[in-house]
């Protein structure tokens, strides 16, 4: 019998997306072991998260009223009283920015084995994880050697649970070691809010590592004025300071749905993915044939950029 | 004030690549400092520049004797010395999980006191992305993860720091020291390394530390997580790709953008 516990997510009044995809992540590890699903809800309108989470598969939730938004120590505390008390065989937190700034300290409180990033979970006896290595070149399965195991799921990669159901909505309280919140939340800001929209682009040029120079960005500008386009980029473009943060397209830039975007020397990590899946056509030069954006490319061109592109311009003058 | 940055040398992997049982062939593997730590090093330098006192910049690795040349470029940047933790026991373990490396790591935290631990968000070989927040959690340091942007005021016993959310949303947050950060691309300009700062680092020391030098035992090392599998992911592009010289690819490319109104006159 395997009992999940997982963790809500959620930002500035909202559940996050993830939150929806733990409760069929961990449904599934459920499985048929005639174990229970409950759901931990911290901080917050909890009730309102509560309510939104009454997803058919769950069977508890159990809310703690602790603050408004997510405080690592407030969460580890919490997450730590809640295990003692349900004894969960998995407890299953989103990768996110967020997971990641709470799951480790939760798995090294509780003494348990960590996986991060799952990408698939299977539970037959034993918990079998896969995950990606090596910048998503190589994937692997892990086996964890203990009863019982922290993990958090990739966002994106399970279904959102969306069937209504009727769990039990209990109120949690433990004593909060006020002495162990050493971290305070001041406030946030929207970031890279420039001259330049990219959100609202019909056509997005997008350039990553694979342009090598500053100096080569120059060229994909051209190409991009050809074709009366947006000049985007991920990450590494903006991290070298080439392109202003408003440019980044990705899970920590922009989220874009442009009716082409033509991605130029950009590997396809899954970050960058994560902001432009939902364009409408993608098209990618890249001079590796196993490039992951080649899986979610509508045209491709294996070759390289610096050849292709002057011929594109060409094209367009 | 010393700062403690922990750096691992990964390994890249190249284009084409075979795999040897749960390995990529060694002939294929490129070695490197993680990319992240390249921030991390950085971040810890700037501070020690930036400081009025006297600030010692300590780099910790786990890693056998082959990492010394990668870690000797994080010792030409300004890091004064280097820790480099190694043993038998570390040589046929193919995954060393966060639990290991927590352990291994507060170790080294015992023995040098630091004031503050920064880390690399994550390492781009096994992509845990959870060892900074683990350590912090173990030697009882405060912590944050995903930080982009680091305001120090060690006089004042905090660090304002700001961690970069997803959708370009930051949070800004107080972090009580000592505190272990992970730090994250792009937070500042890591430098390259200057001639004499190469020739300088000859002559720093890599102190390298068995288990038994840190009081522990193989046990310390014993990973819950047991690789069982490696292989290749099947791609599953559906593209239709556009063959030929550069010249054909693109004008068949043009072909299909301008039937879509893409660049249309």
């Amino acid at each position: 019998m395997s009992d999940v516990l997982a963790v809500v997510e959620h930002r500035r009044g909202s559940p996050r997306d993830v939150s929806f995809e733990l409760v069929t992540a961990g449904a599934d590890l459920v499985g048929d072991t005639g174990g229970d699903l409950h759901l931990a809800v911290i901080g917050g309108d909890v009730d309102a998260f509560a309510e939104a989470l009454s997803l058919a598969g769950v069977d508890a939730i159990h809310t703690v009223a602790e603050g408004d938004e997510f405080n690592h120590d407030v969460y580890v505390q919490a997450v730590e009283a809640l295990s003692e008390e349900l004894d969960p065989t998995y407890v299953l937190m989103g990768n996110t920015v967020n997971g990641l700034d709470y799951a480790p300290a939760v798995a090294e409180r509780l003494d348990l084995p960590l996986v991060t990033d799952a990408i698939g979970l299977q539970n037959d006896g034993g918990l079998v994880v896969t995950r990606e290595m090596y910048a998503s070149k190589v994937e692997s399965t892990v086996e964890v050697d203990a009863d019982r195991a922290a993990v958090t799921v990739r966002p994106g990669e399970w279904d959102a649970a969306e069937e209504p159901g009727e769990p039990a909505v209990e109120a949690f309280s433990f004593d909060l070691d006020e002495s162990r919140v050493r971290s305070r939340v001041t406030g946030f800001e929207e970031v890279g809010s420039g001259d330049v929209d990219i959100t609202d682009a019909d056509v997005l040029v997008s350039v990553g590592r694979g342009i090598e120079e500053q100096e080569n960005i120059e060229l994909v500008q051209e190409l991009a004025d050809a074709l009366g386009a947006t000049l985007s980029s991920s990450r590494p473009i903006v991290d070298n300071g080439w392109l202003p943060k408003d440019r980044q397209v990705g899970q920590s830039g922009k989220v874009v749905t442009p009716k082409f975007y033509i991605a130029i020397g950009i590997s396809g990590a899954v970050q960058h993915v994560a902001g432009m899946k939902g364009a409408e056509n993608i098209v990618a030069i890249n001079t590796d044939p196993d490039a992951p954006i080649f899986d979610i490319a509508d045209y491709g061109i294996v070759g390289d950029l610096f050849e292709v592109v002057p011929e594109l311009i060409e094209q367009f003058e | 004030m010393k700062v403690l940055v922990t750096v691992k040398e990964v390994a890249e992997v190249e284009e084409d690549f075979e795999l040897d049982g749960l390995r990529v062939a060694d002939q294929y593997l490129d070695y490197d400092l993680n990319e992240w730590d390249e921030y991390a090093v950085e971040e810890a330098v700037q501070i020690a520049e930036e400081s009025d006192d006297d600030v010692e910049v300590v780099a910790v690795t786990i890693g056998p004797e082959r990492s010394e040349e990668t870690i000797r470029m994080a010792l030409a940047k300004g890091v004064d010395r280097a820790v480099r933790v190694w043993d038998d026991a570390l040589d046929g373990v193919d995954l060393l999980d966060v639990g290991a490396k927590t352990r291994l790591l507060s170790a080294v935290v015992e023995e040098e006191d630091p004031d503050l631990v920064l880390t690399g968000v994550q390492a781009n070989d096994d992509s845990f992305g959870a060892t900074g927040v683990s350590l912090a959690s173990a030697i009882d340091f405060e912590w944050a993860a995903v930080v982009n942007a680091l305001d120090l005021d060690a006089d004042g016993g905090v660090a304002n720091v700001r961690r970069e959310l997803e959708g370009g949303v930051e949070e800004l947050t107080e972090v009580d020291l000592p505190a272990v950060l992970t730090i994250q691309t792009g937070i500042n300009e890591p430098r390259y390394a200057s001639l004499r700062g190469i020739r300088q680092a000859q002559s720093k020391e890599i102190k390298p530390l068995a288990l038994s030098d840190l009081g522990l035992d193989a046990a310390a090392v014993e990973s819950d997580l047991v690789l069982t599998d490696v292989y290749e992911p099947e791609t599953e592009s559906d593209a239709t790709y556009f063959e030929g010289d550069a010249g054909e690819q693109a004008a068949d490319l043009a072909t299909v953008l301008r039937e879509k109104g893409v660049g249309a006159q």
